[in-house]
């Protein structure tokens, strides 16, 4: 509990070129990944396509490719690239003295 | 038709064996008194003006080509892709033997002309044959310039000139890599010295690069452009001194090493000597032709001699000698047109220069020098290193310097050659075609339509828009096809997307696609990666992007599953898995399917299963509430609807019952289906089940390039569907018939027959030998009824039936890959590695976040 901001756990604990994610009860699940430039970002697990789970995708740069239909969705924005349309809600987050943070007010609106 | 290849020691053997045939039918051709073209040199210039002649009217001269190297008719421009190993020698030939044969050309291949006799109109070989000519074609080329400093006659100096010199420089690296490495030194830092130290460096050696002048290229480029190219081989682990002036190379009889006249010294096993070249005159000098620079022509190649014509690099016209490819073409046309006496005329060329290095675009045409009442227009992008500069003179464009974006230089070059006004479009003119002719951002497409017909497509080759787009209306559908019949394209490539669109604009949706690039983070196809992960000893994803300079930190999800089976498929046992690379079912074991969850199929071996494992499968349905159970085309239960979270555990209760992963989620082996076979039908011929569970134990867990399924029918009713899989077996009452590259989905294609064997174990040697040539040779991605199709069937079989010592070798080593590919992965993730790819990281309350343990 630090006000604004919630502690889900180390930077370490996800997988560089990988993630990992964080159910929300009552809500939509993150997804935290973690790029090869040590840079994390958080987006909603869904695809704006079909809904696949991004956590699951091939990480390469700062986009992910969801594994359902191969979308390239851009991290820090979670807009889908090239000839593709859609967005996937972003979260604000931060690192702390390697603990990775995700602002409250963003998470809890996708739990609303 | 017959073939005439003679080489000079070989001349006697020619007559003593060739066939009557042959002879008859040069004598034909002498009988029908046609006056006798003989051309001296069997280079791109000769062969070239051979070609434009008999376009024009076959059957006017009888022709007989004199080459001093041992080969046919090759693109000399294309060495440097050979010594880089982006080509091979066969890929660059432009005439093979059968061009000769079928046209009637003697060929006398290693036997250079030494002497031309005017007045008796005979020229004279090393081997002493004398010929007679009626015209006689001198194209000679030119020869390597070699720098007069002590020490030049050592072993281990040359030049870049032919197919001989590439050959030294790979023994070269090849001597160097096994010492650990090898020192070369090239000397020139122009287009070749540049070209051969790029291929020595990716061979594996430690190149410096010694350049006399400030800068390199400076007869192409400009000084920014020169620094950036600089910068950009720097990048890649060359060095390269500029200003540097040798002053010896040393050595004890081999050379260890140069010394330039500063004194500083640098090691080396291999000097290359690619300062320039000079027209090759010596002979037309010797029979008293006019020479000056060159050997002087007039508009229709004509020396002073008017019997006696010269082509190439070798002649000089107007004051001009010419060291690039294009303006044979040109000098060819002239040439052919003159011989057949419908006189055009060669005005001479303005020229432009494309550097041959993968990854680095370089082009620059015209003068760029500046000077009186010229302007330039530049562009400059440092952080995407892009440079352009066109130089203007009185609204034409007379130069154009492009590095790092050279798409536009054919569109620059095109309003270079013409002397367009380009008033108009000066404000746009630096931003390209695109932008300029249309506005915006104008389709490419467009770009490329609106191009002349006789603008030039490819420059080494020298094919207009016109031919290209007419050898497409002719029936070349694809890329291979429109390289095969007009050669556009066919050598550096680097006009490859320019042929694409005409493709594309020709023929809408018709266009057949060839080989391209891996992904968009590399300039290489899947192939020459794949040769270069092994040739260069690679270990990881990251040494293979670092070393073929990946355009992407990480690449993408293309190549990066690719690259780590490449590695995986090179160094089995040695190269650790990279997790990040794979697809999501390879990383966890399962299907994903559309709502996220998985399915889960467990291995039945040869399509056998019994009441334990049933009862472990249906025990597993009820336990995780899965919501559908079916039996797959590959004789084997699928369970559906299973979570990430779950995968563990039912996994666990799934290996308690002697169940393995039945890898129906990865680029490897999935099934091996079969019929009941001799055991209870009461056609069979053989045991298919019994061989189909010896064949899967032997095969399961191999990782290919795609996914890949096996069928052992008992009898040629064939109720396992063979003849649709991978790898089929027919058994009959003598033995098993193999069967290879069959496919049942999008397009069904029936299996090609491989041989028959008469035992069992023949029939998994073969199995095994076929799984591994797939495996080393298809590209990732590519099932084997494609690859099939694409090395053809007489490959597979040269490689495994016809081979035996191959064979067995690729059974040893699919046996020694094996040997660590068969651990179940649900096993040990059942025994808990790898849980944070199933478990979150934490879990969020409204309120809170609960850690998850």
């Amino acid at each position: 509990m630090i006000g604004d901001w919630i502690d889900i756990g180390w930077v370490n604990e996800i997988p560089v070129r990988g993630s990992r994610t964080v159910p929300v009860v009552g809500g939509e699940e993150i997804a935290v990944f973690r790029t090869a430039d040590g840079k994390v970002f958080a987006l909603a697990n869904r695809c704006p396509h079909k809904g696949g789970p991004l956590s699951q995708g091939i990480v390469h740069g700062h986009s992910v490719a969801c594994p359902l239909h191969n979308w390239q969705i851009a991290l820090a924005t979670g807009e889908a690239q090239g000839e593709d349309k859609g967005c996937t809600p972003t979260i604000p987050v931060k690192i702390s003295s390697g603990r990775v943070l995700l602002c409250r007010a963003s998470t809890l609106k996708a739990a609303a | 038709m017959a073939a005439f290849f003679i080489s000079g020691a070989e001349r006697m053997d020619f007559q003593r064996h060739d066939s009557v045939g042959e002879e008859a039918a040069v004598d034909q051709a002498a009988a029908r008194n046609l006056p006798h073209l003989v051309v001296i040199g069997n280079g791109m210039a000769g062969c070239r003006a051979v070609e434009e002649l008999l376009a024009r009217d076959a059957g006017r001269y009888r022709v007989t080509i004199f080459g001093a190297e041992p080969h046919v008719n090759y693109n000399r421009i294309m060495l440097s892709p050979v010594l880089a190993g982006e080509k091979t020698f066969d890929e660059i030939v432009i005439n093979d033997r059968a061009w000769y044969a079928d046209n009637c050309i003697e060929l006398v291949v290693s036997d250079p002309v030494e002497k031309i006799d005017r007045d008796a109109r005979t020229v004279t070989a090393r081997s002493g044959r004398t010929v007679a000519y009626d015209r006689l074609l001198i194209a000679t080329g030119s020869d390597p310039f070699i720098i007069p400093v002590p020490g030049r006659d050592l072993h281990g100096v040359i030049s870049f000139r032919d197919m001989h010199d590439v050959d030294r420089m790979l023994a070269a690296a090849e001597a160097g890599r096994k010492m650990g490495g090898g020192d070369a030194v090239v000397i020139g830092g122009g287009l070749l010295g540049l070209e051969a130290a790029h291929g020595l460096t990716l061979r594996g050696m430690k190149v410096t690069v010694l350049h006399i002048m400030p800068t390199l290229m400076e007869r192409q480029l400009d000084e920014a452009a020169a620094w950036l190219l600089k910068t950009a081989l720097e990048g890649r682990g060359q060095t390269i001194l500029t200003g540097a002036d040798t002053a010896e190379i040393f050595g004890d009889g081999k050379v260890e090493g140069v010394r330039l006249k500063d004194g500083r010294e640098i090691p080396a096993s291999l000097v290359v000597m690619a300062v320039g070249i000079r027209p090759s005159v010596a002979l037309a000098r010797d029979c008293g032709l006019e020479v000056g620079r060159g050997i002087k022509v007039d508009n229709h190649m004509v020396t002073s001699d008017p019997s006696i014509l010269a082509v190439g690099e070798c002649v000089e016209h107007d004051g001009m000698v010419y060291g690039l490819v294009a303006p044979l073409w040109e000098m060819c046309r002239a040439l052919a047109d003159g011989l057949v006496e419908a006189p055009t005329g060669y005005r001479g060329s303005v020229t432009s220069t494309k550097l041959k290095v993968a990854g680095l675009d370089v082009f620059s045409a015209g003068d760029f020098s500046g000077g009186d009442g010229t302007e330039d227009i530049v562009l400059r992008d440092a952080s995407r290193g892009i440079y352009k500069r066109v130089v203007l003179k009185e609204d034409r464009v007379v130069g154009a310097v492009l590095y790092g974006d050279t798409a536009d230089g054919g569109w620059y070059f095109d309003l270079m050659r013409k002397a367009e006004d380009v008033a108009d479009l000066r404000d746009m003119l630096i931003f390209g075609q695109a932008y300029a002719s249309g506005g915006g951002r104008a389709d490419p497409k467009a770009a490329v339509a609106a191009l002349s017909d006789d603008a030039e497509i490819c420059g080494c080759n020298g094919v207009s828009k016109g031919k290209v787009v007419a050898a497409i209306e002719g029936g070349a559908c694809s890329l291979d096809a429109v390289r095969a019949t007009c050669k556009a394209s066919a050598s550096c490539g680097s006009c490859t997307g320019l042929v694409e669109t005409l493709l594309a604009l020709t023929l809408g949706d018709d266009v057949e696609t060839g080989p391209k690039t891996m992904c968009k983070c590399t300039s290489f196809t899947h192939d020459d990666v794949r040769r270069e992960i092994v040739a260069q000893g690679m270990r990881s994803i990251p040494e293979a992007m670092q070393k073929l300079h990946w355009s992407t930190p990480d690449g993408c999800s293309s190549c990066r599953p690719a690259l780590n089976y490449y590695l995986l498929c090179a160094l089995p046992g040695e190269y650790e898995d990279d997790q990040q690379s794979r697809f999501v079912n390879e990383r966890l074991h399962a299907n994903i399917q559309k709502d996220g969850t998985y399915s889960v199929v467990p291995r039945m071996w040869g399509g056998l299963t019994s009441p334990r494992e049933l009862r472990a499968i249906a025990d597993v349905v009820e336990k995780f509430n899965a919501p559908m159970v079916k039996v797959t085309g590959g004789q084997r239960l699928d369970i559906f609807g299973i979570r990430k979270e779950d995968l563990p555990a039912v996994w666990a209760d799934l290996n308690a019952a002697g169940m393995v992963s039945g890898h129906a989620y990865g680029k490897a082996l999935r099934t091996v289906k079969t019929c009941v076979g001799s055991e209870w039908c009461r056609f069979g011929t053989q045991d298919s089940t019994g061989l189909g569970v010896q064949i899967e134990k032997m095969t399961w867990g191999s990782w290919m390039p795609h996914k890949f399924k096996i069928a052992v029918s008992g009898c040629p009713r064939n109720c396992a569907e063979a003849t649709i899989k991978d790898f089929g077996v027919v058994c009959v009452d003598s033995g098993y018939e193999l069967h290879i590259g069959g496919n049942g989905g999008i397009k069904v294609r029936a299996t090609d027959f491989l041989c028959k064997v008469e035992t069992d174990r023949e029939a998994m040697d073969m199995c095994a030998a076929f799984i591994q040539l797939y495996r080393e040779e298809a590209r990732y991605l590519e099932r084997t009824a494609p690859w099939v199709e694409r090395v053809g069937l007489d490959h597979v079989k040269s490689r495994i039936v016809d081979d035996e010592g191959n064979r067995k070798a690729l059974t040893r080593r699919f046996l020694h890959s094996q040997s660590f590919s068969q651990d179940d992965p649900w096993a040990e993730r059942a025994a808990g590695a790898d849980r944070q790819l199933h478990h979150p990281m934490a879990e969020f309350q409204p309120m809170t976040a609960v850690a998850a343990e």
